[in-house]
């Protein structure tokens, strides 16, 4: 049977793509270095972060909605890119603030007393003088970009193959994510790891060689870059869950045991699709610390990836625009309502003001959600979807509810 | 603030009462000595006070009057420069003894490192005082900081009438003729008499003995007590620290250091070159070293010491340990008294780390055994527990604001804490878990909304500030065994706590009809249903109970360490790995798993004491990797349930 | 909570209000970049109430430069990238001539790029670990010379300690003090062999075994000496463990650098009592500007019973001498008021002058506390204003470092080879 391209299958991935290209210029055209400078530069920041964010929540979804694991470490991947990137960015920036104040003195300095003084200005400050092994690689863009991928994609395969290979599943792997997390950022946060502890990596936003591009330039760059890695990763996800694979790694999420007793090497196709999405959460972070400008182990504490599961359940797991939706509108509503612009609420009996009780409204919406929808607001869209086309209601083809369903099966 | 009443020691009350039957006589001397030293009196320096404090004393029983005053921070000065004793509102002058009325004087702040030598100065009159309270402070200052005049004091003092008292004043004397006696054999004797003895006090007399320093010579200095000798490039002695040593007796040329080559190269530019080598390639390390050739062979620098003259030198010396103490018999027989002590202390040091590894695991069990309960019973995690334990922490916090007695409270606390979490327990079970049954991970994320809301409130009503729970006054201190081995009161408590309750689990699961019911639902909810038993009302109950167990925990943590919104947070994810590692549906499994990661985290611990986070590290590490291994735990459940 | 929402309720009154107190021209507008939310709340909140009861005062004095101050207060949220995106939209959108914020060093550090890049100013109200000296930031806090060595120095001279156990939260402000103390102490030789560090992580609770290993250094017959700079939550475990194992004052003293009235007043302090912190400030310094001072705060927030701290002294210091400056300058633009501000000298509220130095640090009295039983502090020792050293002259790299603004225009001068390593700040 001729199958149908791709995109065609795949309709939402169109609109998906269309609607950032669409957002990508307008930012542009508003912006105060390309445009009309309707939109400030720490707004084009953060709309550059968001979509980073965003693709976090694509990886997260293709791991979660799609392979059925709630991996509540996707943050440690996230970090992990973003320090990688930030070794380089923090290490050339210094090299060439001390190249040029060596060159003051009276005899040249050697390779090494120049890596001495790099590394006194970068530890100096967390009370250390020496450059960290794990520093090795920190003169070389090229070499550290490997690395943001290699880094996490070596720990997702190590942890994966670890558990998947001793049948840890369900909640069990939820908990082993968490305290793999937990691990990374205690040992993050300690000084003698040489990622400078609590203080991590700071002043990224100063890409080195570009000292004279304005900051404002820089922001939509990255806006750019961001939207990029966003489509192209959007794309390979969808690529991904779509096909025979995609219907393996479904299946997987239904019914683990039926796909293990049909032959399928169960434990290959979670391996390739976690450390897959680590990479891709990976690259997210990479371009997203440059933005913020520091990487701090707070960044991977457990609950940031529990944030991270709750933006895609509130988008709507299993679809992965209801992941790119949830981690937009979740991210953009929490900064909004805790930056201390949104009007208090005035009640009768008390003042609600929104920088105390967001956590507390966002914390019960989850709750509502899960109970109530738990499509998300994608559910919205399969709602609009069924009230156009035909009703092709189907049972459900697994145990439990959610699971893959006679309509899903046909498409 | 100056007429506030100061709570007075029994010491000065005594003396007072002394003063007020003597006639009020002045004393001159004290007068003249007050009147030259007030500026010091004033303002008091540790290192230069000692001289003032003894003429103080010597004046008599005005001038010790005086000077327990002022260790008391009674002692005030008018700003007409008079040095008043102020006891509630009496005031009496420090000079005359006469009564003062109306004065307000600034009260003197002697720091703690003068009050300590004051005290040690009356000593002397305070070891033969007929009030034992007295005599007990005498002999706490004499541990603190012992001389030889104490020692003097002890021997001349009469027997103390009290045994306990005098006990410990003769080990005081055993170990102040260690530190200060002249004559050897005695020092030898009291040595020998607490051989193989532990305390703190007597490890404190001991090792200033045998103290020792590193010396290098060419021959076996004669007149030194020699420790040992070291052999360079030994374990104990690298090659390098033999070469550092030489340098710093000035026995060797440092070798030519990096910066130091750059710096002389420096000073020695001429016409953009160094000894001919241009200054533009001197980036390269061996341009470096032709340039300071050639600058050694102008004769223009002084040549460095080579590699084979520093090994030279070090082969040409002998080193030595050498003792601080020159008395070789003393450093024998203290040597020998440590060595007899050794294996003691280790074993002590061993009991000591194991009771602080069952406290732990007691703490983690009581945090996780609520979780266990809901865990194993129903496949549920409940990422909320820890916000029922800072509610039950924040529940014995309202409770002690209301009640005032500390002891009542805590009776009040721990029901009010059960009733309390169990309510909201069956309250989350009845709103959100019942509506997810089966579905496990979106109840992990549902109570995880609960959980932040729950927090938040909390920082909301409470404030961020950490919040005091104290507890009662017999449950402060330490049972102390000896200075090695001690545990905290209220950690000894905990661990009860924790007993108790599993004794209360085990009797709820094995004798009642509640647990044989929560038995039957956990094996087979199916089958269970039909033989009459309503699976969902023995949840509800399992949930209500193991939250309540929560809210108790909560009280106990707060009591030992803090009561903060996020106290929960800080217990979840180790309670999480309490009944993971345990395994799942047993309180056995869940006392193995708390006991395993207690014992494990202050073992690390024990292993790199400067780094408290990377024993943390390591544990969940070795925690991740224990469950690759072991997939479902320690005690694994077996049968049918373990299938779910 | 109430006084909170009553302080903010107060806020807005004063924005709306601004025409009541009808000075001419547009407002000034200052920035407050304090936490009000998540975990640094508790401490930065009362910095941003202190920063509100001093704009209320100058406008009330007739303004600046006959204009009114605005302060735009906006919520980091105790998430440090926050505070970057909020320094650089107050910087870009607010337009705020001068920004009173940050509590964590690594907030500042978030902050420092942004500053730096947009010529934005930043009073610093906290005591920090020194080593940078920024032209946009003026450090109102102590260095570690105005607190870590004089306070060490008075343990060695005054307590007789010859035997340390430096304990620390495992981050940035104890890793490089504990350094600094460490060369320091053995450097003057006022240690007796080794010395005990050690690191917990925040919020750290079971402190059995570090105690128990503070105690046993009193094996070498040696006074032993702690010196915390423990922070926060954590301190209430240790400060209870420590009671608990029966260590009094008189024989292991505790000196704390993180410890004040605020975070005592979460404890039992019976049993602290004799225990010693240091600071530039403390509430019950005996003189007519402080309780001036502590009654307007009463009377600002309306609660008898809030405490004073050292950051709030700081922050007073910081908006007097920025006021002090404008008016010398004329003008709220940053590079005058930067020139005009070294020199400038303001009351402080323990009897006192603080100056602004050319490394942009103070000049500050040194303070050691004894704790009382009702959770204040007897002040046992004072020194003479001691001037803030950016850079600490007892770790070698930074011994030849100096920081001279007016002078230089340089915050890291390297004396040795007279050239400045980098005008920007080391992030």
């Amino acid at each position: 049977m001729q199958r149908k391209p791709f995109i065609l299958q795949n309709p939402s991935t169109l609109i998906v793509l269309a609607g950032l290209a669409v957002f990508t210029v307008a930012v542009t055209a508003l912006s105060q270095a390309y445009g009309t400078g309707a939109l400030p530069t720490s707004m084009v920041k953060v709309l550059g972060k968001t979509l980073c964010l965003a693709l976090a929540a694509v990886a997260m979804d293709l791991v979660w909605g799609y392979l059925g694991i709630l991996s509540l470490g996707q943050m440690a991947f996230f970090a992990l890119g973003g320090y990688m990137i930030g070794q380089w960015l923090m290490y050339a920036r210094t090299e060439a603030i001390v190249a040029a104040s060596m060159a003051n003195n009276a005899i040249p300095p050697t390779p090494l007393e120049l890596q001495e003084g790099v590394a006194n200005q970068i530890f100096g400050v967390v009370g250390s003088a020496d450059l960290p092994l794990v520093w090795s690689f920190a003169h070389s863009l090229p070499l550290q970009m490997l690395l943001v991928l290699a880094v996490p994609g070596l720990l997702a395969l190590v942890f994966g193959w670890l558990a998947f290979r001793s049948r840890v599943n369900g909640v069990y792997l939820s908990i082993l994510t968490q305290a793999m997390t937990l691990a990374l950022a205690l040992w993050l946060f300690q000084n003698d790891s040489g990622f400078r502890g609590n203080n991590g990596l700071s002043g990224l936003q100063n890409i080195p060689g570009l000292d004279t591009v304005s900051q404002a330039r820089l922001s939509v760059w990255f806006l750019w870059a961001s939207a990029v890695a966003l489509g192209l990763g959007y794309l390979l996800a969808a690529w991904v869950v779509s096909g025979k694979f995609g219907s393996v790694i479904r299946a997987i999420r239904d019914d683990e045991t039926r796909v293990r007793f049909l032959g399928y090497p169960v434990e290959g196709f979670k391996l390739v699709v976690f450390t897959l999405a680590a990479m891709i959460t990976a690259i997210a972070g990479a371009l997203y610390y440059p933005q913020a400008g520091i990487i701090n182990p707070a960044e991977l504490a457990p609950i940031a990836s529990i944030y991270l599961a709750v933006w895609v359940a509130i988008g709507g797991r299993g679809r992965l625009y209801g992941a790119v939706i949830g981690a937009v509108v979740v991210s953009l509503l929490s900064s909004w309502f805790t930056g201390g612009r949104a009007p208090d609420l005035s009640l009768p009996f008390y003042t609600i003001k929104w920088v105390d009780w967001w956590l507390v409204a966002l914390g019960l919406s989850f709750v509502l959600v899960t109970l109530f929808a738990p499509r998300g607001i994608a559910g919205l869209f399969d709602w609009l979807g069924r009230a156009v086309s035909p009703r092709r209601q189907g049972r459900d083809l697994g145990p439990d509810h959610g699971a893959l369903q006679e309509q899903e099966a046909k498409a | 603030m100056t007429h506030a009443a100061r709570p007075l020691i029994v010491l000065l009350l005594t003396v007072l009462t002394l003063l007020s039957a003597l006639p009020a006589a002045a004393n001159p001397a004290l007068r003249a000595v007050i009147a030259d030293n007030l500026d010091q009196i004033e303002r008091p320096s540790r290192t230069t006070v000692g001289p003032l404090i003894d003429q103080i004393a010597a004046t008599g029983p005005e001038g010790t009057a005086l000077l327990a005053a002022w260790a008391d921070r009674s002692l005030g000065l008018t700003d007409d420069r008079r040095l008043l004793i102020v006891d509630g509102d009496v005031m009496t002058d420090a000079a005359t003894g006469a009564p003062v009325s109306g004065a307000d004087p600034d009260m003197l702040r002697p720091n703690s490192g003068v009050r300590g030598l004051i005290e040690s100065a009356l000593v002397a009159s305070q070891i033969s005082d007929p009030d034992a309270a007295m005599r007990a402070q005498a002999l706490d200052s004499i541990a603190r900081a012992g001389t030889a005049d104490h020692l003097k004091a002890l021997r001349n003092a009469p027997p103390d009438p009290d045994p306990a008292l005098q006990a410990r004043r003769d080990r005081l004397q055993t170990l102040l003729t260690i530190q200060h006696d002249p004559d050897p054999a005695s020092r030898i004797a009291a040595i020998q008499a607490l051989s193989g003895d532990v305390g703190l006090d007597f490890r404190a007399a001991l090792n200033p003995l045998l103290v020792t320093r590193r010396i290098a010579a060419t021959d076996q200095p004669g007149d030194a007590n020699i420790a040992r000798e070291l052999t360079p490039g030994g374990d104990l002695l690298s090659r390098d620290a033999a070469y550092d040593l030489l340098k710093a007796q000035d026995l060797a040329q440092p070798r030519l250091t990096p910066a130091a080559q750059r710096d002389s190269l420096a000073a020695h530019i001429a016409d953009g070159k160094v000894g001919g080598v241009p200054v533009a390639t001197l980036g390269d390390p061996a341009a470096r070293d032709r340039a300071y050739d050639a600058l050694e062979a102008a004769g223009t620098v002084t040549p460095a010491a080579t590699e084979s003259e520093a090994q030279a030198a070090i082969d040409a010396h002998r080193y030595f340990e050498v003792y601080a103490e020159p008395d070789s018999d003393v450093t024998d027989a203290a040597r020998a008294a440590q060595r007899n002590a050794q294996l003691r202390l280790s074993a002590m040091k061993g009991i000591d780390l194991g009771l602080d590894a069952l406290s732990l695991a007691s703490i983690y069990f009581l945090a996780a055994i609520g979780l266990a309960i809901t865990f194993g019973v129903m496949r549920v995690i409940n990422m909320a527990h820890g916000e029922f334990i800072m509610m039950g922490a924040y529940t014995g916090y309202v409770t002690q604001t209301l009640i005032a007695d500390r002891t009542l409270s805590l009776i009040v606390a721990l029901p009010l804490a059960f009733a309390v979490t169990f309510a909201a327990g069956v309250v989350l079970y009845r709103l959100v878990i019942r509506h997810l049954a089966h579905r496990p991970l979106e109840t992990l994320l549902a109570t995880f909304g609960v959980s932040i809301a729950l927090q938040q409130i909390a920082k909301n009503v409470f404030g961020t500030q950490a919040r005091p729970l104290t507890s009662p006054a017999w449950l402060e201190g330490a049972i102390t065994v000896n200075d090695v081995i001690s545990i905290s009161t209220i950690r000894v408590a905990i661990f009860v706590l924790a007993l108790l309750f599993l004794g209360l689990f085990l009797f709820i699961m094995k004798r009642t009809r509640l647990g044989l019911e929560v038995r039957a639902v956990t094996q087979n909810p199916g089958m269970a249903a039909s033989m009459g038993i309503n699976p969902d009302r023995i949840a509800m109950m399992t949930f209500g109970l193991g939250s309540g167990i929560a809210g108790i925990a909560g009280v106990a943590i707060g009591l030992f360490a803090k009561v903060t919104s996020e106290l929960g947070q800080d217990y979840i994810v180790q309670s999480f790995m309490t009944v993971v590692v345990g395994g799942v549906g047993n309180i056995w499994g869940t006392l193995a798993g708390a006991g395993l990661i207690g014992v494990l985290s202050k073992v690390i611990e024990s292993f790199n004491p400067s780094n408290t986070l990377a024993a943390q590290t390591f544990m969940i590490l070795f925690i991740v990797i224990f469950i690759q291994f072991r997939p479902r735990g320690i005690i694994p459940q077996r049968g049918r349930a373990a299938e779910a | 909570m109430n006084t909170v929402t009553k302080m903010l309720m107060l806020s807005s009154a004063i924005a709306l209000a601004n025409g009541a107190w009808a000075q001419e021209g547009e407002p000034i507008k200052i920035g407050v970049l304090h936490s009000l939310s998540g975990t640094m709340a508790i401490s930065e909140t009362t910095l941003k109430d202190t920063v509100l009861m001093m704009v209320e005062q100058q406008n009330a004095k007739g303004g600046l430069l006959g204009r009114p101050i605005e302060a735009v207060v906006v919520d980091p949220a105790s998430d440090w990238p926050l505070f970057a995106e909020k320094a650089r939209e107050l910087l870009t959108v607010s337009d705020v001539d001068a920004i009173f914020g940050c509590w964590t060093s690594v907030s500042r550090k978030s902050v420092l790029p942004v500053i730096e890049e947009l010529n934005g100013l930043l009073f610093y109200p906290v005591q920090y670990e020194g080593e940078e000296s920024s032209k946009n930031v003026i450090y109102t806090g102590a260095a570690p010379n105005q607190q870590a060595i004089p306070a060490v120095d008075y343990m060695a001279q005054e307590l007789g300690v010859e035997k340390w156990a430096l304990l620390g939260t495992d981050y940035v402000y104890p890793r490089t003090t504990n350094n600094i103390l460490e060369r320091y102490l053995t450097d003057n030789e006022l240690a007796d062999g080794k010395i005990f560090v050690n690191y917990t992580p925040f919020g750290h609770s079971d402190w059995s075994k570090v105690v128990s290993d503070v105690v046993a250094l009193g094996a070498d017959g040696k006074k032993v000496g702690v010196v915390s700079t423990i922070n926060g939550d954590a301190n209430v475990g240790f400060y209870k463990e420590l009671a608990a194992a029966g260590v009094s004052a008189d024989d292991i003293p505790v000196m704390a650098f993180s410890v004040g009235e605020e975070e005592l007043s979460g404890l039992d302090t019976a049993n602290l009592v004799g225990h010693m912190a240091a600071w530039n400030y403390f509430e019950t310094a005996d003189t007519p500007e402080n309780a001036a001072f502590i009654e307007e705060w009463h009377k600002f927030t309306g609660d008898d019973s809030r405490v004073t701290n050292d950051p709030m002294e700081a922050t007073m210091i910081g908006f007097n001498a920025w006021v002090a400056a404008v008016e010398k300058a004329g003008t709220t633009d940053v590079d005058p008021v930067l020139d005009a501000i070294v020199g400038v000298e303001v009351p402080n509220l323990t009897g006192g002058t603080a100056t602004v130095l050319p490394n942009h640090h103070l000049t500050k009295p040194v303070l050691i506390g004894e704790i009382r039983e009702d959770g204040q502090f007897d002040i046992v020792s004072q020194t003479d204003p001691v001037p803030g050293d950016a850079w600490t002259d007892f770790l070698p790299e930074s011994a030849v470092l100096d920081a001279d603004w007016p002078g230089k225009s340089c915050g890291m001068w390297n004396t040795e080879s007279n050239s400045c390593v980098q005008v920007q700040s080391n992030y």
